[in-house]
C-alpha cells in the first residue's frame, strides 16, 4: 500500500472494559479516500473501535496515527474527524441551521495577515455569519433538505433527522466521517435509497468514510474495504468480492452471505474430500495443506452445477425447493449433509440430481483448530483440575520413570518424591471427546451456547462457561443460541503436557 | 347497540365514580379553608363584614417592607440553592460517582428529620463555629444573612432532587456529539449541558421557592427573632395578637405571590411539554 496516502493508521490497539478485551491487537492501515466498513455481530467491538477513533475512548494499549501524527490521547473536540451517531444525537433545542452551525461556529480558520512592522504572520479567526450560512445551505443541498433551516428537529422524520445528522458531520469538512450503524434505525426501503446516497455522497466530497454495520449486505453495497470482526479481532480486511469470494475462516464465510461449509480432509493429488467424495481442490490451495489435514471447505450456493443424477461428483435428493424471484433455492441431501444450492432451473422435490462444482469455487481453508487447549494443574490427589473441575486422568505418563507407591506418593525412578502438586500444566481435549447435554446433573461444567455454525452434516458449538472458559465441540443435534448446557468430557481422550517441556 | 352502549355507559360512570373520594376532600380540605380564609380577610372579629382591614394592614406598619425582605431572602435563597445543587446533582448524576444511588439519599435524609429540630441543630452549630472563628454569633450579628443560610440549608434537597432527575435523563449522545463538534469542555457545559437541564433548573427553583417565601420557622430560629418576613408575620398575627383576620389577609397575600410564580414557572417550561420533572 502506498505509505503516503495512509491518513489514519491503527498499530496494536486494544481496549480492555473491566478485565475484558473487547478489541484484541487491532492493526489496520486506511487511505485516504476510502470507505471502509468494520462488520460483524453485535458485541464484536466494532463500535469500541470506531470510539477510540473519534475519542470517546481511550486505547488500553497501542497507538492511533492520524496523518503520522500520534492522536490516541487526544480528546475528541481536538480530532479532524467527525461523527454521524447511532441514534442521531441532534441538539433537540437548537433548530435545525443551528445544529447544523453548531461546528461551524467554533471553528477556528488561519489567514494571512501583516503586523505593525509589515511581517507576514497566520492569525486565526472564526468564521463570519455570511460564511456559516453558505456552508450550511451547502451542506443540507448535500443531503437534499434544503430551505429546512427554520425547522425544529421534533418535527423531522428519522430519515430527515439522519440526514442533518450527516449534515452536521459533513459541514466541519472532516478528514475523516465515522458512521456508527447510521441507519440501524430507519425502515428497509429508506435503508436501501441512503445506502446509496451515502455512496454517492462518499464519491463528490471525497473524504475517508469508516462505516459500523452488522448488516453485511450493507457492507458489501457500500464498501471499497470490508474489515470484518470478531470476538475483538480482524478476521479478514479485503475488498467486498474478495471477502465472499475468498474468505479466509468459516465464520467470515457463514458471516458474508449463504454458504455451505464441511468439515474436509486434504487428499493426495490435490483433491479435497468433502460430502464422502474427492473434488479437485483450487489450483491456489496446491500444496498449502499436507495430506490428510482437516480443513474447512466452503462452497457457495450459486457454485453448486446441477445436472442429472450421476453427470457430477456426488448425487443428492431435492428435498425443499423456494422460490426467490431471479432463482430458486433447493435443500439438496447428499447422505446425512444438507447442501444448499441456487439455481435458475426449475426442479421438482424429490428428483435425483448430481453435483459439480468449478475447483476455483471451492474454498479451502485451515481449521483454526481441532482441539481446545487449557491451563490445568495437578491436585493433590494426582488428578487434574481446569475450567474448575476435577478430572481423574493419569499423570504418570507425564513423569517418565516415576510411579505411586505404597504410601499414595508420587516417586521418581530413584524412589525420591516428585512434588507436583499445583504443578501447571497445559491440557487438550480433542473436539470429538466433548458432547453436551441439557441434564443439569451430567457434570459439573455448566455454560451457555454462545455461537454455532452448521458444517453441512453437523454442527460445531462453542460453550461459554461462567469462568469465561470455552469449549468447543461438534454435534449433529440441533441448539439454540444460549441454552445452557454441561459440558460432558470423555477423559480418556484429554491429552496432558508439560509446560514449557517439549512434545 | 343497546347493550353495547349501556355498558359503555356504566362503565364510564363507575370510573367517574372514582373521583368522588378525592372531590370530597378536595371539598373539605381545600375549597372551605380556602373561602373560610377569604371570609375572615373581609370581616372583623366580631364577624362583620369590614373592608378597611385590607387599607389598614398594608398601611399601618411597614408590611410593604416585611414583603420585600421576604422575596429578597426568598430569591437569595432559590439562586445560592441552585448555585449549590447543580454541580452536586451534576456529580451524583454520574454513575462512576454514584453506583447504587446511596449517594442521592445522603443528600436527601436530612429533609426526614423533624424541620425544627434541625433548624435548631444547624443554628448552634453554626453559632457555635462563628464564636471560636470570628468571635460573634452569626445569627445575632446578622439575623439575615442568618435565615438565608438556614433555608439554603433545608430547601437544598429540595434543589437536588429535580435536577438530579432532569441529569439523569440527559441524552449522553448529545454531549459526546458536541465534542465531536469540536466543542471543548467548557462549550460543550454551556451548549448543551446547560440547555438541556433547563427545565431542572426552573423545577428547582420552583422548589425553593415557594417554601421559602411561606415558611417561618427558619426566620424564626435563625434570624434571632429579629427577621420579620411574611411566614413570621402571620405566626404573630395568629399566636400573639390574636388577629386571625389580618393573617387571613397576609396568607392571601403570599398565596398571590406564589400563585405568580408558577404562572413564571408555566411560562418558562410552556415549550417543553413533557417534563416529567419533580420529586413526588
Amino acid at each position: 500500500m502506498d505509505k503516503e496516502n495512509i491518513i489514519i493508521s491503527l498499530q496494536g490497539v486494544t481496549k480492555v472494559f473491566d478485565g475484558t478485551t473487547v478489541v484484541d491487537n487491532f492493526n489496520l492501515d486506511i487511505t485516504k479516500g476510502e470507505f471502509v466498513t468494520f462488520l460483524g455481530p453485535s458485541g464484536c467491538g466494532k463500535t469500541t473501535t470506531l470510539r477510540m477513533i473519534a475519542g470517546f475512548e481511550l486505547p488500553t494499549s497501542g497507538v492511533i496515527l492520524l496523518n503520522g501524527q500520534d492522536i490516541s490521547l487526544l480528546p475528541p473536540y481536538k480530532r479532524p474527524i467527525n461523527t454521524v451517531f447511532q441514534r442521531y444525537a441532534l441538539f433537540a433545542h437548537l433548530n435545525i441551521y443551528n445544529n447544523i452551525a453548531f461546528g461551524l461556529k467554533l471553528k477556528k480558520i488561519p489567514y494571512e495577515t501583516v503586523d505593525k512592522k509589515g511581517n507576514p504572520v497566520t492569525k486565526f479567526r472564526h468564521l463570519t455569519k455570511a460564511e456559516i450560512k453558505e456552508k450550511v445551505e451547502r451542506a443540507l443541498k448535500v443531503v437534499d433538505l434544503e430551505g429546512f433551516e427554520k425547522r425544529d428537529i421534533s418535527t423531522l422524520s428519522g430519515g430527515q433527522q439522519q440526514r442533518i445528522a450527516i449534515a452536521r458531520a459533513i459541514v466541519n469538512e472532516p478528514e475523516i466521517l465515522l458512521l456508527d450503524e447510521p441507519l440501524g434505525a430507519l425502515d428497509l426501503k429508506m435503508r436501501k435509497e441512503m445506502q446509496l446516497e451515502l455512496k454517492a455522497m462518499h464519491k463528490k466530497l471525497g473524504i475517508t468514510f469508516i462505516y459500523v454495520t452488522h448488516d453485511q449486505e450493507e457492507a458489501l453495497t457500500m464498501s471499497d474495504t470490508i474489515v470484518v470482526m470478531n470476538d475483538g479481532e480482524i478476521q479478514q480486511v479485503g475488498k467486498p468480492k474478495e471477502i465472499y469470494d475468498e474468505p479466509n475462516n468459516a465464520f467470515v464465510a457463514d458471516f458474508i452471505g449463504e454458504s455451505n461449509i464441511y468439515t474436509g480432509t486434504m487428499a493426495k493429488d490435490n483433491k479435497v474430500r468433502f460430502l464422502n467424495k474427492y473434488w479437485d481442490a483450487d489450483p491456489v490451495d496446491f500444496g498449502k495443506f499436507p495430506v490428510n489435514e482437516k480443513v474447512d471447505v466452503v462452497v457457495r450456493p450459486e457454485d453448486f452445477i446441477l445436472g442429472k443424477a450421476g453427470s457430477g461428483v456426488v448425487d443428492g435428493v431435492v428435498t425443499s425447493k423456494i422460490f426467490k424471484g431471479m432463482h430458486y433455492e433447493y435443500i439438496i441431501n447428499v447422505g446425512k449433509s444438507e447442501v444448499i444450492v441456487q439455481s435458475t432451473a426449475e426442479l421438482d422435490e424429490g428428483i435425483k440430481v448430481g453435483l459439480n462444482v468449478e475447483p476455483v469455487n471451492i474454498q479451502i481453508m485451515k481449521k483454526p483448530f481441532v482441539s481446545n487447549f487449557y491451563d490445568g494443574y495437578i491436585t493433590k490427589d494426582y488428578k487434574v483440575e481446569f475450567a474448575n473441575a476435577e478430572f481423574d486422568v493419569d499423570v504418570l505418563p507425564l513423569f517418565p520413570g516415576a510411579k505411586i507407591d505404597e504410601n499414595e506418593v508420587l516417586i521418581d525412578d530413584k524412589g525420591n518424591e516428585i512434588d507436583v502438586v499445583d504443578m501447571e500444566i497445559n491440557v487438550e481435549v480433542p473436539f470429538e471427546a466433548i458432547t453436551i447435554s441439557d441434564d443439569p446433573e451430567a457434570s459439573d461444567i455448566h455454560g451457555h451456547i454462545i455461537s454455532l455454525i452448521y458444517l453441512g452434516d453437523h454442527y460445531e458449538i462453542i460453550v461459554r462457561t461462567d469462568d469465561e472458559e470455552d469449549f468447543v465441540l461438534n454435534t449433529p443435534d440441533l441448539w439454540n443460541e444460549n441454552d445452557e448446557v454441561s459440558v460432558i468430557i470423555d477423559k480418556s481422550q484429554i491429552h496432558l503436557s508439560r509446560k514449557g517441556a517439549k512434545k | 347497540m343497546e347493550e353495547v352502549a349501556r355498558r359503555q355507559r356504566s362503565r364510564f360512570n363507575f370510573r367517574a365514580s372514582l373521583s368522588i373520594p378525592f372531590f370530597v376532600f378536595m371539598v373539605f380540605f381545600v375549597v372551605v379553608p380556602l373561602f373560610l380564609i377569604v371570609y375572615f380577610s373581609l370581616t372583623d372579629d366580631q364577624g362583620h363584614f369590614y373592608f378597611d382591614n385590607w387599607r389598614l394592614i398594608f398601611t399601618a406598619g411597614d408590611k410593604w417592607k416585611t414583603i420585600g425582605l421576604t422575596f429578597e431572602i426568598a430569591i437569595l435563597t432559590t439562586i445560592i440553592c441552585i448555585l449549590i445543587a447543580y454541580p452536586i446533582a451534576f456529580i451524583l448524576s454520574n454513575k462512576k460517582f454514584n453506583k447504587n444511588k446511596i449517594l442521592v439519599y445522603f443528600f436527601v435524609l436530612p429533609m426526614w428529620v423533624n424541620f425544627v429540630v434541625r433548624t435548631m441543630a444547624l443554628r448552634d452549630m453554626v453559632n457555635e463555629m462563628f464564636e471560636n472563628l470570628f468571635n460573634f454569633q452569626l445569627t445575632a450579628k446578622y439575623p439575615v444573612a442568618g435565615t438565608v443560610v438556614g433555608m439554603v440549608y433545608d430547601y437544598l434537597p429540595f434543589a437536588i432532587l429535580p435536577l438530579y432527575n432532569q441529569m439523569l435523563k440527559m441524552d449522553k449522545n448529545q454531549i459526546e456529539a458536541a465534542a465531536d463538534l469540536g466543542a471543548n469542555p467548557f462549550i460543550v457545559f454551556f451548549k448543551v449541558i446547560l440547555p438541556m437541564t433547563v427545565p431542572g433548573i426552573i423545577s428547582a427553583a420552583t422548589m425553593t421557592f415557594m417554601p421559602t417565601m411561606s415558611s417561618y420557622v427558619v426566620a424564626e430560629q435563625m434570624g434571632n427573632g429579629k427577621v420579620s418576613i411574611i411566614g413570621t408575620l402571620i405566626e404573630s398575627y395568629v399566636n400573639t395578637i390574636h388577629d386571625k383576620n389580618a393573617a387571613s389577609i397576609l396568607s392571601l397575600v403570599m398565596l398571590f405571590i406564589i400563585g405568580i410564580s408558577l404562572v413564571v414557572e408555566k411560562f418558562f417550561t410552556k415549550k417543553d411539554e413533557d417534563r416529567k420533572v419533580g420529586i413526588w
